[in-house]
């Protein structure tokens, strides 16, 4: 049985990390850019954001102002228990986010979409939201917090077969291009493209992959790995760095994840995962430890499988 | 980023300190700020309810951020990271605000066209910087020395109150308009625009089209 009250002190710290700390993999892929940026301006922007992570750390202050909109996602193994059941997770979480938000500070983002009422502890209606996925096998928890900036840089769009990879390029360049300018986007970004899906599910899968998957991981199908590393360069070929000045920083990494989708359709969505991309991740075992990470590894073979039933399954049910 | 010239402020700044400034130039600021966005111009100019304090008291430079900050218990203040919000959707108070506020330097994110520097911000003598990256929140946070007061936290809450901050060498902050009301980012813009039709060879548009679409790339979205 996983302890509840260890769980929400875990969630209150990966909080704070992920406000916090810029996750390696970000870091690592800014500093490539560093190397091949020649535009100044866009050069100094960097250099600036690479002092802030730097300084954030130092002070444990929050990297950016605008801390985002904090949300979860909570992966069971098969085999975990928490004390309390599910309901007692998301009341954990929700106390974690609003403690949290008091004492790192964070900024009360979350307010009524009418009434602008703000609790001041980016808790409220449907927020944080609270996603959910399984794996087969553990008995342990992953929690993972990411808090996303709100405004700039996503899109959707249905397209359809007819308008092929070509249309998909377009409307990739159509939303680095409208939301890079000024740097809306807050670029260099990790892009996230959702293939597929019912429309909500298309918005879903290209949020997830900017903000759980690492920069440098590539979709299991060989094409479509081919086509992130296409994008990714044709992102970095717009001459356009970070602000939306002259350069060559735009996309850290781009990642694709598809899901089924209607016959007639190819709903598209695009979501840019900026400088301060604040994610971070915990595994909570049911003897009590826990094993902080900056790679949700949200995505799995699992999670993408495409027949009936999961062969895993099977395979025990046999035995 | 070698060549970039770098110019550090005593506020208030004067009319001559601010014609000096070129478009990209690296500022830092030392003296007092205070923080205002959508609810702030909509109560102080819209509902006119005027400035919630004398205009000594604020300062002359409004920057468009709510900062991650927290009012402790005993009334005392936290500040975390402070960080700028998009100012294009902030033009159509600004010619009420700069009369009431008598603010020559607005700092935010991403600027504004440079139709709205000559139209609101020139006649005032004001210019727009730019926060950078965005943002540099935990470089700013270190800037600030002093929490002064935080103002109509009651009736806009804490992301929109104003809070007035005494700081030393806040920044960076780049230059994006001028006194004559050109825009950094417009001119980078019209830089890149040159490159966008190569890129797009070989696409057509969307078979399902958009109402209010523009599709000539060189325009931009706000």
């Amino acid at each position: 049985m996983i302890s509840i009250d260890i769980l929400q002190r875990t969630a209150e710290t990966l909080m704070a990390k992920a406000a916090i700390e810029i996750p390696d993999d970000y870091l690592a892929g800014l500093r490539r850019c560093v190397d091949t940026e020649t535009g100044d301006l866009s050069s100094f922007v960097i250099q600036a954001m690479l002092e802030n992570y730097e300084a954030a750390k130092e002070d444990r202050r929050a990297m950016c102002g605008d801390t985002g909109v904090p949300r979860w996602y909570v992966k069971y193994g098969n085999e975990a228990r928490v004390e309390g059941g599910p309901v007692a997770v998301e009341a954990a979480l929700r106390r974690a986010t609003a403690h949290a938000t008091h004492s790192v500070p964070l900024r009360p983002n979350r307010v009524h979409p009418l009434w602008r009422t703000d609790h001041n502890n980016n808790c409220g209606i449907f927020a944080p939201e609270i996603d959910y996925a399984f794996d087969p096998e553990g008995d342990w928890v992953d929690l993972t917090t990411v808090h996303k900036g709100g405004l700039f840089g996503s899109d959707y769009r249905m397209l359809f077969p007819g308008d092929g990879i070509e249309g998909i390029r377009r409307f990739y360049l159509d939303t680095l291009i409208g939301f890079g300018k000024r740097g809306l986007a807050c670029q260099p970004a990790i892009v996230g493209i959702g293939l597929g899906g019912s429309k909500d599910a298309c918005m879903v899968l290209g949020k997830q992959a900017s903000c759980l998957r690492v920069v440098g991981s590539r979709h299991p199908d060989p094409k479509i790995a081919a086509l992130e590393e296409e994008l990714k360069e044709l992102g970095n070929k717009i001459g356009m760095g970070a602000m939306g000045f002259i350069g060559t920083s735009m996309v850290i990494d781009c990642h694709i994840e598809v899901g089924y989708c209607h016959t007639g359709g190819m709903p598209m969505s695009v979501h840019m995962f900026c400088l301060s991309s604040r994610r971070a991740t915990a595994r909570i075992y049911a003897d009590g430890q826990v094993k902080f990470r900056t790679d949700p590894e949200w995505f799995s073979d699992y999670m993408r499988r495409t027949g009936v039933e999961w062969p895993g399954l099977q395979t025990q049910a046999a035995e | 980023m070698a060549g970039l010239k770098i110019v550090e402020l005593q506020l208030p700044a004067t009319t001559e300190q601010l014609r000096a400034l070129e478009l990209g130039t690296v500022v830092y600021l030392t003296g007092r700020v205070f923080t205002g966005r959508e609810g702030v111009y909509k109560r102080a100019v819209e509902e006119g309810h005027g400035m919630p304090a004398a205009p000594e008291a604020l300062g002359r430079v409004n920057f468009h951020c709510s900062p991650a900050a927290t009012i402790e218990a005993d009334g005392s203040f936290t500040m975390g990271a402070v960080s700028a919000t998009a100012s294009f959707r902030f033009a159509k108070w600004l010619d009420g605000w700069f009369k009431l506020s008598g603010c020559n330097i607005i700092i935010g994110k991403g600027g504004m066209t440079s139709a709205d520097y000559r139209k609101l911000f020139v006649p005032h003598d004001a210019i727009y910087l730019t926060t950078v990256g965005y943002g540099t929140g935990a470089l700013l946070g270190r800037g600030i020395t002093k929490v002064v007061d935080v103002l109509w936290k009651e009736e806009l809450g804490l992301a929109q109150a104003v809070w007035v901050l005494d700081v030393v060498r806040f920044g960076p902050f780049l230059v994006e308009s001028d006194m004559a009301g050109n825009s950094l980012f417009e001119r980078e813009n019209a830089k890149i625009a040159g490159n966008i039709a190569a890129l797009y060879e070989g696409t057509r548009p969307a078979t399902l089209r958009r109402y209010g679409e523009t599709d000539d790339k060189t325009d931009e979205v706000i």
